[in-house]
């Protein structure tokens, strides 16, 4: 499992480092943490001519409450979000989330934008930032464009980005005393990918849902928001009764892929149940 | 028959004493000396080019383009290898009629599994040769794969020159089995499947061959644990002398009976550095594993037992299925998984109408042969699952169900209803020791108060049998060149140290140690004092080395036997300078002592000086005999079997199908115990690959016979989260046929986990209608059992 | 052939020098260039968590970087750990505990153990099995690796305890 050959460069900014993929043909790869991307270099599955590390630029970096939304450069590591009193407070649910995010030392090294850059649906930072209604800032040598989540993932590892471009941060609608979230997910082991995963966030007002995204990971080719149930659940109150509607409603939302060991009634049946358990137990921002 | 005093107060007692292994140290400071690790002068690297198919016809093989690439030594195809490698065929004399084709290091005009290597590179990198891997062009006329062992055994043959895919059947019958179910009040039946897993050493297979033509001398530092058998292997195939051929195993990261097959890399490899006069070196990476080291398991068991209304069992009625690879795996085969399903069946009761077929069938997925605890898990988990089944139909207490058909303790010895001759066991103790560990009757009144909370809990345990030190009954009389005697070399050293070789090996279970302490405590010296040697064969004398729990009980025996012999010619010496009786001498911490009165006479150091330096002050005619050398194999009982009971309480989540494992308990009766910190880790790893398996391991195959879940990320392996703590007692019966009385425990723990873990969760979903006779229990198979999905 | 590239960095204490070929990883640079073996490679996709070294003080995967991204960083591997004897303790309980089998893990646990106790807190076995999440072990079946490491956090706070008192 060795990679193929391929040339490196550790540009000193974000413009120079578009330059350099703009220089290579399109036959080049930009790595931060690399978790992901070297492993698929080692099985030979991907095999770019050239490497551009963007790790270190500085551009990429920080976490900052700006205005009414929180900014998360690119290349900031999972560890980061996990720990950051930043994100406890402004974006709960991300910090939620960052514990389930593989182990200690892939959070250690692994980057918030890398991982919305490579749009697995099953991982839970894609999904969160859909859930959160995230605004990605994007890189490109025609300066720079700022697209939502929500038209941001568009199929398996298929993202708004165009060849050359790059996250340059990731924009969050700050908590308020109304917000209430939620995060769960079923995994067979601890940090693997889930079976099924869900994150809520909701804005409640005297236990009136006022707005409410809902968004499952690993259950198809992007994160799966669930309008349906939404909708159905804006302007209540939360009750047995609801809950329990909700999760018949799951259905409309979502047709979730299977295979022999996890068929998608399997992967259904799981949803229904962590929609139910998360909308129980939606928690305010401390 | 033991004599042996096993005071822990005597100086020097160090045999039943925990203690810590001297070797670990390296190995805590990252300076063991792996297989892995190793670089030699002029050394090259393999990889393969593999078949994409499970089974096809080879049309065409282009390696020009990967020859020409720049850093490239060499590509071989199965025609170059096979020309200076004669074939094998994994057969056994004694299993009658089996049947497997001859093997070639590389696929010569067919492939029969995904992975198979067909051509072999040799570079300046492992990252070059994959390079020249990727240019090779195979063009394969894909054949319809054999993927279902059902199917596998009315299809036309894989092989050429067989007629069917059975590769060995056998029935055993004692008599009066149609007779015992007429006569039965109840019959329970179930159909078993069991998944297919694979060992997963956290090191890969890991070989460097080197071969120096001008000696015709062939070395290979083998990551293996059965250094002789390869020795053999490569002699005969490559016609070198066996003189000429060292096997080396260094720290070896793993094994649990993987790394004791031959496999068709490391012949190629071997092959490759004879062919190019240089050290080869090949490191399976982890995707290699996965289709390249042996499978184990595989079985469909359909099995019921007889049962009377006051429980007890009166017959019982088998019926296995397993699936090998293509062929036969070398030399052990791969049909002993099979017979060990068959015999070990309802090894822990009372009973004596037994019958059972055996199937094994060839398949187009990789070989199968014995990985840890062979068979034991399979006979394990029908029997004590189907005792479970017939307790639930009569309303009887697990326990209950248990005390009313184990064998009684005070029976022996005896045979098992399938033939086995036991010399002692301890069921009756183990499952009382087991049900005061575990507060059995506390689980149940907690298990209950839950269910009135909606939380399943469940309990389950499991009896066993396990086969230790095994005798020629195991591969020899079957014509395998494979030794059931050990042999060992205990030296004084000029300084008055301990020095022992000995043919057991160690992969880490702390062989080495309880030698050490062995052979300490029957000279009477410090354990610092004493350095033991594994794992060479130019410096041990010929063994059986490591696999089927034999390392304490025939190594151990070795190895007392050894110092004992050097004891002796010590007390000799000492007498002829003191001019005393040997008999009214002793050794204790390092000196001759008088026997009677402990006072010290002279010291070892001083006695080796004499001896070594000044034999000139020795009596005429004497020769100080310092180095011993002894072999020792196993008579009287043809195994030593060992037996206990494990507990498991798991909370299955119903509405997830995700079970939560909370607790295990195994106690067990391995005979004499050496080091108890030792034996308890041996059981607590079994337990765990035991779990691993029954909740999450499994090779997953599509029709076409491919692996479809073949990565460390997709093959569940047991991880630190999802594993219990264990508690561990221990029964001690020690066999009469040594003199240590020791016997194995290498494979206890995964004898009996999955049967324990599996009986845990029907028993949580007893009352829900659902019963599993499926591992792994996945959470799909769950909710499927429920009816939820 | 892809030019190699010129890194410093500094290993085990040590100021090093190298020219790499981009595509070798940290794991075979350690391995085979610096022939510091105690990092393993078990899987080669950052699943085993037998490669981990500290990266500025964190546990993480060797074989998940390529030695030119470690230019101008801290590196430090078991080798490093031992000679400095900052984790004298853990090896310690870890071998009184028996907590180790074939050994090929055990750099990587440690590792994972380093990064744990830097806090200097006691974890909860819960949080001592979290932490390993990402670390294979075959032989232990890991409670005698939880006992090892909860022992060391007892006993470093002890330590402290004492030395404040």
């Amino acid at each position: 499992m060795k990679a193929r050959a391929f040339d490196y460069v550790r540009p000193h900014s974000v413009e120079e480092a578009l330059q350099a993929f703009a220089n290579a043909d399109g036959d080049a790869a930009y790595i931060a943490g690399g978790q992901s991307l070297v492993p698929a270099l080692a099985l030979r599955l991907q095999a770019p001519a050239l490497l551009i590390d963007i790790a270190r630029l500085e551009e990429l970096h920080g976490l900052s409450v700006i205005g009414d939304h929180l900014r998360i450069g690119a290349a900031t590591r999972h560890f980061e979000i996990l720990n950051s009193g930043l994100v406890r407070t402004h974006a709960p649910l991300l910090s939620k989330a960052a514990s389930f995010v593989a182990h200690p030392a892939i959070r250690n090294r692994g980057t918030f934008g890398g991982s919305l850059a490579l749009a697995d649906p099953a991982s839970e930072f894609p999904a969160m930032s859909l859930a959160l209604g995230a605004e990605i800032e994007i890189a490109s040598l025609a300066g720079n464009r700022s697209v939502a989540a929500a038209d941001f993932f568009l199929g398996l590892y298929e993202t708004a980005l165009q060849p050359g471009e790059m996250i340059r941060a990731v924009h969050v609608p700050a908590a308020t005393a109304r917000t209430y979230c939620a995060f769960d997910e079923l995994a067979r082991r601890r940090g693997d990918y889930a079976l099924v995963g869900s994150g809520i966030n909701a804005e409640i007002d005297n236990g009136r849902i006022e707005r409410i995204r809902i968004v499952f990971l690993a259950v198809g080719s992007t994160p799966v928001q669930a309008k349906n149930v939404e909708n159905l659940l804006i302007g209540n109150c939360l009750t047995p009764e609801l809950i329990r509607k909700a999760q018949e409603t799951l259905e409309a939302d979502l047709d979730p892929p299977g295979d022999e060991q996890t068929p998608a009634e399997m992967r259904m049946h799981l949803a229904r149940v962590l929609l139910g358990r998360l909308l129980g137990r939606l928690e305010a921002t401390p | 028959m033991n004599v042996f005093a096993g005071s822990l107060d005597r100086p020097n007692s160090y045999i039943g004493r925990s203690v810590t292994r001297p070797n670990a140290k390296r190995l805590l400071e990252g300076k063991g000396r792996y297989v892995t690790d190793l670089i030699l002068p002029r050394m090259l690297h393999a990889a393969f080019v593999r078949s994409p198919y499970a089974h096809g016809k080879i049309v065409a093989v282009n390696t020009e383009e990967a020859r020409a690439l720049s850093g490239v030594r060499a590509v071989f195809s199965g025609e170059d290898l096979s020309a200076i490698c004669t074939p094998w065929i994994g057969t056994l004399d004694h299993f009658r009629n089996m049947k497997s084709p001859p093997q070639v290091p590389l696929a010569l005009g067919k492939v029969t599994w995904s992975g198979q290597p067909v051509v072999l590179v040799v570079a300046e990198s492992r990252a070059i040769a994959e390079d020249a891997a990727e240019l090779v062009e195979l063009e394969i006329e894909e054949l319809p794969a054999l993927a279902d062992p059902v199917e596998a055994m009315s299809a036309e043959a894989i092989s050429q020159g067989l007629d069917s895919n059975i590769c060995f059947a056998t029935k055993l019958d004692s008599g009066g089995v149609d007779e015992a179910f007429e006569a039965a009040d109840l019959t329970v039946e179930q159909n078993f499947i069991f998944g297919r897993h694979t060992a997963v050493t956290l090191e890969p297979r890991a070989i460097v061959a080197d071969y120096d033509p001008s000696e015709n001398r062939l070395t290979a530092h083998h990551a293996t644990q059965t250094p002789y058998q390869f020795q053999d292997v490569y002699s005969r195939h490559f016609g070198i002398p066996e003189a000429n051929v060292r096997v080396v195993a260094p720290d070896v990261g793993g094994s649990f009976g993987m790394k004791l097959h031959v496999y068709h890399e490391e012949m190629a490899v071997v092959g490759a550095s004879i062919l190019l006069g240089r050290p080869v070196k090949y490191l399976a990476d982890r995707m290699e594993s996965f289709v390249s080291d042996i499978h184990a398991r595989d079985h469909r068991v359909t099995a019921r037992l007889a049962v009377g209304k006051d429980g007890r069992i009166s017959g019982m009625d088998v019926d296995d299925i397993t699936a090998i690879g293509p062929f036969s795996s070398y030399p052990r085969t791969s049909a002993v998984e099979g017979n060990q399903v068959v015999r070990l069946m309802g090894a822990p009761y009372d009973f004596s109408s037994y019958r059972a077929n055996l199937s094994v069938v060839f398949q187009n997925k990789v070989q199968t042969s014995q990985y840890r605890a062979v068979g034991h898990p399979i006979a394990c988990a029908v029997t004590e699952c189907l005792v479970d089944a017939a307790a639930r139909e009569l309303s009887l207490d697990p326990f209950e169900m248990r005390a009313r058909n184990l064998i009684p303790d005070n029976s022996y010895p005896r045979k098992s209803p399938t033939g086995y001759q036991f010399e002692k066991l301890s069921h009756e103790v183990c499952l009382a020791r087991l049900r005061a560990i575990m507060n059995y009757d506390d689980l149940r009144r907690e298990q209950a108060e839950l269910r009135g909370k909606g939380i399943l809990r469940g309990v389950g345990i499991a009896l066993f049998v396990e086969i230790t030190n095994p005798s020629p009954a195991f591969y020899g009389v079957g014509g395998a060149r494979i030794s059931a005697q050990d042999g060992a070399i205990v030296k004084l050293t000029p300084s008055g140290e301990v020095h022992c070789s000995i043919s057991v090996t160690e992969q880490g279970q702390g062989t080495e140690t309880i030698i050490g302490q062995i052979v300490a405590d029957q000279l009477g010296v410090d354990r610092a004092k004493v350095r033991v040697m594994t794992g060479d064969t130019d410096t041990t004398p010929h063994g059986g080395a490591t696999w089927a729990c034999r390392g304490a009980g025939i190594g151990g025996e070795t190895a007392l036997q050894a110092a004992r012999k050097l004891r002796n010619n010590l007390l000799f010496i000492a007498g002829l300078i003191l001019q005393a009786k040997p008999g009214e001498l002793d050794i204790r911490e390092d000196w001759i002592v008088e026997a009677a009165t402990g006072q010290q006479r002279i010291s070892l150091p001083e006695v080796a000086r004499i001896a070594f330096f000044r034999s000139d002050t020795l009596p005429p005619g004497t020769q100080a005999q310092l180095s011993v050398v002894h072999h020792y194999a196993p008579q009287g009982y043809p195994f030593a079997f060992t037996n206990g009971a494990q507990g498991c309480l798991v909370e299955v989540d119903a509405e997830t199908g995700f079970v939560k494992i909370l607790k295990h308990w195994v106690v067990e009766d391995c005979g004499r115990i050496i080091n108890p910190l030792l034996v308890d880790e041996q059981i607590r790893g079994g337990v765990v690959q035991g779990l691993g398996a029954a909740f999450f391991e499994e090779c997953l195959y599509n029709p076409e016979g491919q692996l479809t879940n073949g990565s460390l990320a997709d093959y569940l392996v047991p991880m630190a989260c999802e594993m219990p703590d264990i508690e561990i007692a221990h029964v001690e019966t020690p066999t009469q046929d040594t003199e240590l009385g020791a016997k194995g425990v290498g494979e206890a723990g995964t004898a009996a986990a999955s049967a324990a873990a599996m009986n845990a969760v029907n028993d949580a979903l007893a009352g829900q209608g659902a019963v599993l006779t499926q591992i792994p229990m996945t959470p799909t198979r769950i909710l499927r059992a429920l009816g939820s999905i | 052939m892809n030019s190699r590239i010129a890194i410093a960095l500094t290993i085990n204490g040590e100021i090093v020098e190298a020219l790499v070929a981009p595509r070798t990883t940290l794991t075979d640079f350690l391995r085979q260039d610096m022939q510091l073996t105690g990092t393993h490679t078990g899987c080669e996709m950052g699943v085993c968590g037998a490669c981990l070294v500290l990266i500025d003080d964190r546990p993480v995967h060797a074989c998940l970087m390529f030695a030119v991204q470690a230019d101008g960083c801290v590196v430090e591997t078991i080798e490093g750990l031992t000679s400095r004897k900052a984790i004298a303790d853990l090896q310690k309980a870890f071998h009184e505990r028996n907590a180790l089998q074939c050994g090929f893990c055990t750099p990587g646990m440690l590792m994972s153990a380093y990064g744990l106790l830097s806090s200097g807190d006691v974890p909860s076995r819960e949080e001592i099995r979290d932490t390993l999440s990402g670390n294979y072990c075959r032989c232990t079946g890991y409670e005698a690796i939880v006992d090892a490491i909860e022992r060391t956090a007892r006993d470093r706070q002890n330590t402290e305890t004492r030395e404040e008192a």
